[in-house]
């Protein structure tokens, strides 16, 4: 009797002892990238996005301590009711713990309220609104490489230094657009510059004519294009053609990926200025990161910061899990380790993700290169200016935030 | 009043973009009775096969202009000889359907080749810069494609319907058997009609790849709001097509100038309100 009562203790401690086991030691991890893979971002996102997260999976080294790591990916093109529709089967069916990439600030918004509701996580590398970490901020949300307020800064507030004090706007007519346009507008009013005219145009427009021709008969100095991808290449492309920049006012590139200046050649992108947080050719780290990349990529390009974000994010998601011994499969969980401990990676440098879900980093100031100055091919920025990290993104000062404890 | 004239000749230079694709439909529907909506992936085409020539070959915007219309005409007619001529006799859903297909396939190769930003095109040295009509700048390409295009659209206008060959052309849609009785070749007529639209997307193609990127979707972007042009014009309807091509960019550029957020839906908007009152189309005869 005595013997099978001890049995009984020792099964029972067995049985616990293995379940508490498998719950701290869950290492089963899903990645999900959720991007624009066949529209007008899918080069600054897409399937290079993709890659990215299938480097970080690589350069972890967690398959040698025991992890799972699955990554699957979705094009939700550019529409916020398919992000979303994904975003569900994704939490619901496949158990996906993280979101990567979900560039268009439309189906950003529409997912982090997702995310937050489901306790996921959303690492978000490119969409571009600063609501993200503002009104709409969430527990569940780091917004990881730039944002509308940061862009507006660092290239606005050099424009207007530089004597560009009035504005007109070409504005892409969705959540993205007008978010910078409002950031812009607000920095060059701060800034003693004004805002003479707007125009916002419909996303993925292939010509700008008439909107150029109102932009020019407004005569303000700069035409700021609060537009991305497709939309800023044609407008660039076609401003040239209709003497915007020849007949005295300025373009203003309020955000540009390298992808762009690809395609439009340097011919034409010439001069233009504009911010980012990476850049291929900044230093040792970033050169051979971006090797290694465009060596996977089928037409050789070099990474945009949307996709070197996806890599840092997840490099850092994968140190937070680490450090906690395994997956406890709560975002809001992980997300907050994320934010105790400071980043670190070859392509950002050292950063600290704020309260507010804010990723830190320095802000670089770009313009593009003469074709006589470039030494051969993606050799396309100068760098004219950095922001440091502490004065790059909105201060929690102005923050609405309500993660923020004033 | 001066942003209004300007606005209106920008909505003609659209205009002509619409017409030429849209007289290239209305001829492939008129003769062959499929709605071609591989037309917008051929439109591309041209235009990548005009980045090649200049890129790969050296051969400059001018031959362009010809040589990427005969070789992706010739992809055209490859494509009704080897698939779309089993249609003969069936629902118009099957063309559009194998048509759609053939797009989406086309327009995904050249995605996962070149990606979706685009290759650069450079406006040909002879037709650079502009001109300050007092109103407006006008760049001198933007001038050129739409007197090109006009006389493109005119001549084809009068190729259908004032030649001997034209003649042929529409007796053998009406009634096929009997042109074929005189000793005619209709298959081989079809396909070169078919060859004919395709070479017009194409050429279409050219002149606009140094206005806008040569991107593998720049026809998917545009193919919609051409359909609705023809839908307007009149199924089949060539002179239709044409003056609903022109008018509707004269809208559309308006639009962007007194209500720009509409500027996109403006065209289908008008569609509704036409099949509303005239289901055949400003132009098109009862079937």
């Amino acid at each position: 009797m005595k013997h099978s009562i001890s049995a009984m203790l020792l099964g029972t401690a067995l049985a616990l002892g293995a379940a508490g086991g498998a719950a701290a030691q869950d290492k089963n991890v899903k990645i999900g990238v959720l991007t624009d893979n066949s529209g007008l971002y899918a080069d600054l996102g897409g399937p290079g996005s993709t890659v990215a997260a299938q480097m970080a999976i690589e350069d972890s080294g967690l398959a040698a301590k025991g992890w799972k790591l699955d990554l699957i990916s979705a094009d939700h093109q550019n529409k916020p009711d398919i992000g979303s529709t994904i975003a569900r089967q994704w939490i619901d069916v496949e158990k996906v713990d993280i979101f990567m990439d979900v560039l268009n600030s439309g189906v950003a918004l529409a997912v982090n309220n997702i995310v937050k509701e489901k306790n996921s996580i959303l690492i978000d590398t490119g969409a571009a609104t600063s609501d993200l970490t503002n009104a709409q901020c969430s527990p569940n949300t780091i917004h990881w490489v730039y944002d509308t307020y940061m862009l507006a800064n660092s290239t606005g507030q050099a424009l207007v230094k530089a004597g560009g004090d009035t504005w007109y706007f070409l504005t892409a007519d969705y959540a993205f657009g007008h978010a910078l346009e409002r950031d812009t507008a607000a920095v060059v009013v701060k800034s003693g510059g004004k805002v003479i005219g707007t125009v916002r145009h419909p996303l993925n427009t292939a010509d700008f004519s008439s909107f150029l021709l109102q932009a020019q008969a407004s005569k303000a100095k700069i035409v700021g294009m609060a537009n991305a991808g497709g939309d800023t290449t044609n407008t660039i492309k076609q401003a040239a053609e209709f003497g915007i920049v020849s007949g005295g006012q300025k373009l203003a590139g309020l955000l540009l990926f390298i992808t762009d200046v690809h395609a439009l050649g340097l011919k034409v992108a010439q001069g233009l200025n504009f911010t980012e947080t990476f850049y291929w050719d900044l230093n040792d780290g970033t050169r051979a990161f971006s090797k290694r990349f465009s060596e996977r990529m089928k037409n050789k390009a070099m990474p945009s910061m949307v996709q070197a974000g996806v890599y840092s994010g997840l490099l850092h998601y994968f140190k937070a899990l680490e450090a906690m011994g395994g997956n406890p499969h709560d975002g809001a969980k992980v997300v907050a380790k994320m934010k105790e401990m400071p980043t670190d990676d070859p392509l950002f440098g050292k950063g600290t993700i704020r309260v507010d879900g804010r990723k830190l980093h320095p802000a670089y100031l770009f313009e593009v290169k003469k074709p006589e100055e470039s030494k051969g091919p993606w050799d396309y920025y100068k760098l004219v200016g950095t922001t440091a990290a502490d004065q790059a993104f909105r201060p929690l000062s102005e923050s609405v935030c309500p993660l923020v404890k004033k | 009043m001066q942003a209004l004239y300007a606005q209106l000749l920008v909505g003609l230079i659209n205009g002509s973009f619409y017409a030429l694709l849209s007289l290239g439909l209305a001829v492939i529907f008129g003769m062959l009775n499929i709605i071609n909506f591989a037309h917008g992936a051929l439109y591309m085409m041209g235009a990548f096969v005009a980045y090649f020539l200049l890129n790969l070959g050296g051969i400059n915007y001018w031959w362009a202009l010809l040589l990427a219309p005969i070789i992706v005409g010739i992809f055209g007619m490859i494509l009704e000889r080897t698939m779309l001529q089993w249609l003969t006799g069936l629902d118009h859903l099957y063309g559009l359907l194998l048509t759609f297909g053939i797009a989406l396939i086309v327009q995904g190769l050249f995605q996962n080749y070149f990606g979706s930003s685009g290759l650069p095109y450079a406006i040909p040295d002879q037709l650079r810069g502009g001109m300050n009509l007092g109103f407006m700048f006008l760049p001198v390409y933007r001038g050129w494609v739409v007197v090109f295009s006009l006389v493109v659209c005119l001549a084809t206008w009068f190729l259908i319907e004032k030649t001997q060959l034209g003649a042929y052309l529409r007796a053998a849609t009406e009634n096929p058997t009997l042109v074929r009785a005189f000793g005619i070749n209709v298959p081989r007529m079809i396909t070169l009609t078919y060859g004919l639209g395709v070479g017009l997307a194409a050429l279409a193609g050219v002149l606009s790849a140094p206005i806008n990127q040569v991107r593998p979707l720049m026809g998917a972007d545009l193919i919609i709001v051409v359909f609705a042009v023809v839908v307007i014009g009149g199924m089949g309807s060539i002179m239709g097509s044409i003056i609903t091509g022109f008018a509707l960019g004269v809208i559309e550029g308006l639009t962007k100038y007194f209500y720009p957020e509409a500027s996109n839906t403006v065209v289908f908007v008008l569609m509704v309100l036409v099949l509303l009152v005239k289901p055949t189309g400003l132009t098109g005869r009862a079937a």
